[in-house]
């Protein structure tokens, strides 16, 4: 009554080797190695940049122990760190600034292993060091950018029609245009209605005039919404690509916030300087008319804003926006070919250069603002004089206070502008050797518990005792072939799962042993005791699993980044230890005992 | 064969009916007290805040730190070390302005600037609405947990054992987080999950207890209801012990060795491992027995049920 088909024991083989193959990875440890990427994410790295890599390291004389292309990068594996530290400046130089080199570990375990996708675990920012970022997007500006937007493009619009307007006006996300006649409006609200038609209007009739209030219909504003947090996406992603991270993540959560995680990145403040910078650039015009005196007092003449100039004094800017720097295409820092001050080299785009053009034929001899905005604060890097008509798009930004300023902020305008202010609302960091020590404490917590675990159940249980231990090793192995084979995130709570897990699992075997000692007590025979005692003990194991699920599944499904690891490997604990201590231990219960017809004691 | 548990006869478990639920009423009423008087001292997870570890390469000064940090013009920001004297834990409380994320950077600027030798090794900031996601998600939890164990009892035994079982965890899960008011520690995220987890577990034990109930409902067709639970209690006793042994013993593990990070989780775990034994034999036992737990109504079900496990 105790033996299994053969088909049953060859199918525990093949799963345990299988999760012995998977395990393994685990147990290589990691290399230091560079990872070199295109920092565009359009481009892609192929085996000509494989070729370039590996003569770039054979020139300088660097020797390295293997070089891949893994994904959208290469990875050089090094026998060192200094190795790696030098390899990296060789690199960085030789490819240019069109690559990201970045440090990075990778696993050490033989390539026939990564060739069946036998990978170690994915650790967690907790385990491995770095940064965790939760940013959340100011809808509500961005729909005000909107406004802007449109404040502009009405006047394009109207004024080449020739329909006479007043002021045109924004407060918040609604623009108000104003007309002398209601024939104008009417005229205006057939033009503008047919040209946009995202908006929704609503024509007024004042005593001092006739207006037109502009406002984005819901679904536009959702619209707008989802654009700007997909613009900032790829801010940061362009952003992130720049600091050099080796496997950053960045992802939406929720409708108005993006995750971003930066593993293994040592300096954490500048990384959250660069991410969090909200830096934004204005073109606008100086009021010219505008009273010094009240200017220096902070009054603002109407319709106009004060802002803080580069050499400590204050500008009237005109509140109409020019350009923003959505129209950049590109920026460079460079230098000013007369003055050799710092400069930085703006390209804009087809319709940009197109205003710039306009407003600078219109403006010559007055001063046009260039305003660097962050955090809501906006400084006038520079106002120069207009001298002449500038076509092509091609613009030059002089008034920074060094070339490092200068290769600042043409990072920032490069890397694209935000479309709407964003917030950093939590922050995780993690030093990289806490990451480390992390680890160690969650191992040796699992270590040291295992093995008492181990010696107390050989000592109650004897031979069953010693069945029990080896079935919980071997669902370990099954927990930590799992977590490796769907990359699940592994983190300190999630060792700390493991850990229960394992102390819980143990359950299913006592209740088995208890019962088999019970039926022997009662007097069955050895093999009707064993039968039995699995037989009896399987529904109690099911419905006592059954109520850790759910609690595992509900905190998965509720619980965020660290919990949530916590609540993968409960889960997964829960189902390998069915397996595990119920049909494995079988097995070799059944592989001792299972063949003697005549047994006439068993240890227990 | 070791044994140490070996009772020939049954515990008379039942008959202390009026004892064991005055000491579990005591308990519960001074974790109630705890909570109330003294409140949980919720972790910058729920509260939103910044709080930073730091490692010093010669023992801490606490007080030039905290007069660094006064210049810096942040406010209520507590500084103490923990583990050893070079261990630092600094905490600031969340306030709304915009520039709380760069306060770590503040506080990390300050402390430069008085002394080299300083390594950040932890920074968790959490916004205030982030933090209050995370305390009704949380609650929400703790919700689902308690009806889903609730309904899946409901329908694998029956109403009363369902909300028996319930009322006895609900039990272990208010001690464990009086104790954590009553003795200040901190509660966490991580904590959260421990206790959720423990909800789970510690149904387990009732689970058990319950399965041989029906079981002895089938097969001791004289006793009565109290001398069929008492059998089971016993019977289960030896396992029961052994168990909460095994998990209490990783658990311990991670007590000593798991660190700071995991220390509270542990001390939850322990709690609830040592509540969950006490309430399962005697909290959720004598309740089956006043919700009027009767062969009749029970018998029917497991017939059906049998079939279908069988």
């Amino acid at each position: 009554m105790n033996r299994f088909p053969l088909w049953k024991y060859v199918l525990i083989g093949i799963t345990l080797v299988i999760a012995f193959l998977y395990a393994l990875p685990n147990f290589f440890g990691e290399v230091p190695a560079v990872q070199i990427s295109p920092v565009h994410t359009t481009e892609k790295a192929d085996s000509a940049l494989l070729g370039r890599v590996e003569s770039a390291m054979k020139t300088a004389g660097l020797g390295y122990q293997g070089v891949e292309l893994a994904g959208n990068s290469v990875k050089v594996r090094l026998a060192s760190t200094d190795l790696q530290i030098k390899a990296k400046d060789v690199l960085q130089n030789s490819l240019g600034e069109r690559y990201t080199v970045a440090l990075n570990l990778v696993s050490a375990s033989p390539a026939w292993l990564s060739s069946v996708h036998a990978l170690p675990m994915y650790l967690g920012l907790d385990l491995r060091g770095g940064v965790h970022f939760l940013l959340e997007v100011d809808m509500k500006a961005a729909l005000e950018k909107a406004a802007i937007r449109y404040q502009n493009d009405f006047r394009t619009e109207l004024r080449g029609d020739k329909i006479r307007y007043g002021a045109i006006k924004r407060e918040g996300d609604t623009v108000t245009v104003h007309f002398a006649t209601r024939d104008q409006r009417d005229a205006a609200l057939d033009k503008l209605g047919t040209a946009f038609t995202d908006l929704a209007f609503t024509p007024e009739d004042q005593a001092e005039g006739f207006t037109l209030t502009a406002r984005l219909k819901p679904q536009a504003q959702t619209q707008v919404q989802e654009f700007a947090l997909q613009q900032n996406i790829t801010t940061l992603r362009n952003r992130v690509n720049e600091l050099g991270v080796a496997e950053p993540v960045i992802q939406q959560q929720g409708a108005s916030r993006v995750v971003v995680q930066l593993p293994g990145v040592q300096d954490t403040a500048k990384a959250k300087d660069i991410l969090g910078r909200t830096a934004t650039l204005e073109i606008r015009m100086v009021d010219e008319q505008a009273d010094p005196t009240a200017i220096q007092q902070g009054q603002a003449p109407f319709g106009d804003d004060i802002v803080a100039s580069r050499d400590g004094g204050k500008i009237a800017v005109k509140k109409d926006v020019v350009l923003t720097g959505d129209s950049i295409t590109d920026a460079s820092p460079g230098f000013d070919s007369t003055s050799g001050q710092a400069a930085v080299h703006v390209n804009l785009d087809s319709k940009g250069a197109r205003v710039f053009k306009d407003v600078t034929r219109e403006n010559v001899g007055k001063r046009m603002a260039i305003l660097l905005i962050e955090k809501n604060v906006a400084e006038a890097i520079t106002a120069p004089v207009i001298r002449e008509e500038i076509g092509g798009g091609r613009v030059q930004i002089t008034g920074m206070e060094s070339a490092q300023e200068a290769s600042d902020i043409a990072l920032l305008l490069r890397a694209g502008a935000l479309a709407a202010p964003m917030q950093i609302v939590e922050e995780r960091t993690v030093g990289p050797s806490m990451g480390a020590e992390n680890i160690s404490k969650g191992f040796h917590s699992n270590l040291w518990g295992f093995l008492a675990v181990t010696l107390f159940m050989v000592i109650y249980y004897r031979v069953f005792g010693l069945f029990s231990s080896i079935a919980l090793a071997i669902n370990g192995f099954f927990l930590v072939a799992l977590l490796s084979m769907l990359q699940a995130t592994l983190t300190l709570p999630g060792l700390a799962g493991i850990a229960l897990t394992l102390g819980m699992a143990i359950d299913a075997n006592v209740l088995i042993n208890e019962r088999i000692r019970e039926e022997l007590r009662n007097g069955a025979t050895p093999q009707a005791a064993i039968h039995a005692g699995y037989e009896r003990a399987w529904a109690t194991i099911l419905d006592s699993n059954l109520t850790t699920l759910i609690a595992g599944v509900a905190l998965f499904w509720l619980g965020s980044g660290p919990v949530r690891g916590f609540a993968v490997v409960l889960c997964l604990g829960i189902l390998t230890s069915m397996f595990s201590a119920v049909t494995v231990s079988r097995a070799m219960v059944n592989l001792t005992y299972g063949r003697q017809p005549r047994l006439a004691k068993v240890s227990i | 064969m070791l044994e140490f548990f070996p009772f020939k006869k049954n515990i008379p478990f039942m008959s202390w009916g009026k004892v064991t639920t005055s000491i579990s009423l005591l308990t519960f009423l001074f974790a109630i007290w705890a909570l109330w008087d003294k409140g949980l001292n919720l972790g910058v997870d729920f509260t939103g805040g910044t709080v930073m570890e730091l490692h010093t390469s010669q023992p801490a000064d606490l007080q030039a730190m905290r007069t660094a940090l006064e210049k810096t013009g942040l406010t209520e920001i507590s500084v103490q070390t923990f583990g050893t004297s070079q261990d630092v834990l600094i905490r600031l409380p969340g306030k709304g302005d915009g520039n709380a994320a760069e306060t770590s950077n503040r506080v990390m600027a300050a402390l430069k600037g008085m002394s080299s030798g300083i390594e950040l090794k932890r920074v968790d900031f959490v916004g205030p609405q982030v933090g209050k996601e995370l305390y009704d998600n949380g609650a929400l939890a703790l919700l689902v947990v308690a009806g889903g164990i609730m309904a899946y009892l409901a329908i694998r035994f029956e109403w009363r054992f369902a909300l028996a079982g319930m009322i006895a965890n609900m039990h272990d899960i208010v001690i464990i987080l009086g104790v954590f008011a009553f003795f200040r520690w901190e509660f966490t995220l991580t904590v959260l999950a421990g206790v959720l987890a423990i909800l789970g577990y510690s149904v387990n034990e009732s689970v058990v207890v319950f399965d041989r109930i029906r079981e002895n409902i089938r097969k001791m067709r004289g006793a009565t209801i109290p001398e069929i639970i008492d059998d089971a209690i016993t019977r289960t006793m030896s396992r029961t012990i052994i168990t909460h042994g095994s998990t209490q013993i990783m658990v311990l593990s991670m007590l000593l060795f798991g660190g700071e990070a995991l220390h509270n989780f542990a001390l939850a775990l322990t709690i609830g491992i040592l509540f969950g034994i006490y309430s399962s034999v005697l909290v959720a036992s004598p309740l089956l027995l006043m919700f009027g737990v009767k062969r009749e109504h029970f018998i029917k079900q497991v017939e059906k049920k049998q079939e279908a496990v069988v």
